[in-house]
């Protein structure tokens, strides 16, 4: 479904600050599969989920999405077949706009939009029933302008928008990360169940490590632009945060290592 | 007083199109100084030259949206800030327009000894010589009605439009471009589009005061921006931009209210022709600072019922989560 082959990027290059987020990645996802990223700050992960959705160009390797070679095509070209969740509750959804008109231009993403009505009839039921799965109350609030939501809920809508539509890759950058501990929960576990209500395949950033675990049936570990090692659901069923914790320090200290000889 | 309203309405339709540019795609878009201009000495130009008057006028907004055309293609392709591609365009069509005029005013009142047709000559007296100048002779109230239904036709179009799926597009151009592009929105073309309408109204705006004024002239459009950033900031502040039908209707009703502010500034002397810049200036001003200070919201908020009322977030429930009977339905 999604495979990168070699890819890599280098921010400032050529510069005191050059800065090599990306060493030749190869990753293969397949259909249904749900990948958790995890990695120290400056490991790549974000740059990763952003050269896939085209946010940033690589400077070399490919990106393959369902057989079509997408490594040039723009972002929103692109937005045909990933959808994103960004780590800021405001980023995902346009705040001036209802709940009803944010979820019909969720709904028309990687379509040609018309001049055809919008919100119509047929649509504002669907989204009624979409987000009553949210089961947040949003469903009799579909004319409130999205900015007077709460943190938590924007990022409920953005995750249900951007996973209704079935993409062919759902995008997850740290999407829980700038909630409060009660919402972060709640909002992992309608992750959990949109992906596996929709089908979908999915890439998830995290900074939290049990949530890594216990989603997903993958799980990557990133560090300094390279994927250092890979568990299978098999794997990440034996596995604990404290077991990750010191794959993490025995990775840091043989890139330490490296270093030193290098 | 009654010219004032027409003026009102006539400008009223270029504060639509700053309504697109200012409010929907947050876009400062200082294309309209010129592209007013363009308009009204597009249409003078043809009526001159014997050009049906709607066919001018269509040609005023034609002209209008090129120049928008033209801001959008140094925002959008050339990547030059938004603000200053659309002053770059301004100032140069500064130039082209006194090409397209073949000087610097072009009178659509005579020709020859005969009177020019144009969108108004139905509207004239029939006694020559009654009126101390031509386009006194224009103010009835079928032309306010004409006007003020032209108006409405732009307002219904613009509500209709930005309810479009494309329309929708265009709002989250404007209200959050990192989600407009997640959303697979060319940013590009609904940028451009916009202007091009956006610049269409104000040109077809020029193309009615030129026929109203009768004569089009390089200085016409001179300030034009802030006139309609007065009526959408005044309008909008008056009926609230909670519900888009309000929000354009504000529109058209800060434009004449405008107009009739200055008016009665100049009927009582209080100001005179030359200070009409600075009265502009200070409104807009004023607008803006009103329009944010909470104390004067909650006042407007008596005068209007359909105010924009924050209903507060409700707490995050888990709700559906906890409760095994609601995450079954």
């Amino acid at each position: 479904m999604l495979t990168l082959t070699d890819v890599s990027k280098t921010f400032f290059a050529n510069t005191v600050n050059e800065r090599r987020a990306l060493r030749g990645v190869n990753l293969s996802l397949e259909d249904g599969d749900f990948v958790t990223i995890i990695g120290s700050n400056g490991a790549g992960k974000s740059t990763l989920l952003n050269i896939v959705a085209g946010s940033l160009p690589c400077d070399q390797g490919s990106i393959v999405v369902d057989g079509r070679d997408v490594t040039k095509l723009a972002d929103f070209r692109r937005a045909s077949l990933i959808a994103r969740v960004f780590q800021d509750p405001q980023a995902g959804t346009a705040p001036h706009l209802t709940i009803e008109q944010n979820m019909a231009i969720a709904l028309t993403r990687g379509s040609r939009r018309g001049l055809r009505r919008g919100v119509t009839k047929a649509r504002r039921q669907r989204f009624r029933e979409e987000l009553a799965v949210l089961g947040l109350g949003l469903e009799s609030r579909m004319r409130t302008r999205v900015g007077m939501l709460s943190g938590g809920q924007r990022q409920a809508l953005s995750l249900l928008m951007a996973s209704f539509t079935r993409p062919r890759i759902l995008l997850l950058d740290e999407h829980t990360a700038a909630l409060d501990p009660q919402r972060a929960e709640l909002v992992t576990e309608l992750t959990r169940k949109v992906v596996a209500d929709n089908g979908l395949t999915a890439l998830m950033v995290t900074h939290n490590m049990s949530q890594a675990l216990s989603l997903g049936n993958r799980l990557l570990m990133m560090h300094e632009g390279e994927i250092i090692f890979e568990l299978d659901s098999r794997a990440k069923e034996h596995t604990t945060v404290s077991d990750l914790m010191d794959r993490f320090a025995s990775a840091k200290g043989q890139m330490a290592d490296r270093a030193l000889l290098a | 007083m009654l010219s004032a309203i027409e003026q009102g309405l006539i400008f009223a339709i270029l504060a639509l199109g700053v309504f697109l540019t200012y409010r929907i795609l947050d876009l400062p878009d200082l294309t309209v100084d010129g592209s007013f201009t363009t308009g009204g000495g597009t249409a003078a130009i043809l009526l001159v030259n014997g050009c049906d008057p709607w066919l001018a006028t269509l040609a005023g907004m034609g002209a209008g949206a090129v120049a928008g055309l033209i801001t959008g293609f140094l925002h959008t392709f050339l990547r030059i800030d938004g603000l200053l591609a659309s002053i770059l365009t301004m100032i140069g069509l500064y130039s082209i327009n006194l090409r397209i005029m073949q000087g610097p005013m072009v009178s659509v009142n005579m020709r020859n000894g005969e009177p020019i047709n144009t969108l108004f000559s139905g509207f004239r007296l029939a006694q020559p010589g009654f009126c101390p100048s031509d386009n006194s002779c224009l103010f009835s109230w079928q032309v306010i009605g004409l006007l003020a239904l032209a108006a409405l036709v732009c307002k219904l179009a613009i509500d209709w439009f930005l309810a479009t799926n494309f329309g929708l597009a265009v709002q989250a151009t404007g209200d959050n471009q990192t989600m407009a592009l997640a959303d697979g929105v060319s940013v590009r073309v609904t940028k451009n589009v916009t202007l091009m309408v956006s610049n269409g109204l104000v040109g077809l705006s020029g193309a009615l005061y030129a026929q109203f004024n009768g004569a089009a002239d390089s200085q016409m459009g001179v300030g034009m921006i802030l006139v309609g950033l007065a009526s959408v900031i005044v309008g909008n502040a008056i009926l609230g931009t909670r519900f888009m039908f309000l929000a354009t209707l504000g529109v058209i009703v800060g434009s004449v209210l405008y107009r009739l502010v200055i008016f009665f500034a100049m009927d009582w002397h209080l100001a005179e022709a030359g200070d009409m810049k600075l009265i502009s200036a200070v409104l807009v001003v004023v607008a803006l600072v009103v329009s944010k200070a909470e104390w004067i919201r909650k006042s407007f908020k008596v005068l209007s019922p359909w105010w924009n009322k924050p209903d507060p977030p409700e707490p995050l429930t888990s709700q559906a989560l906890h409760d095994p009977a609601k995450t079954e339905g």
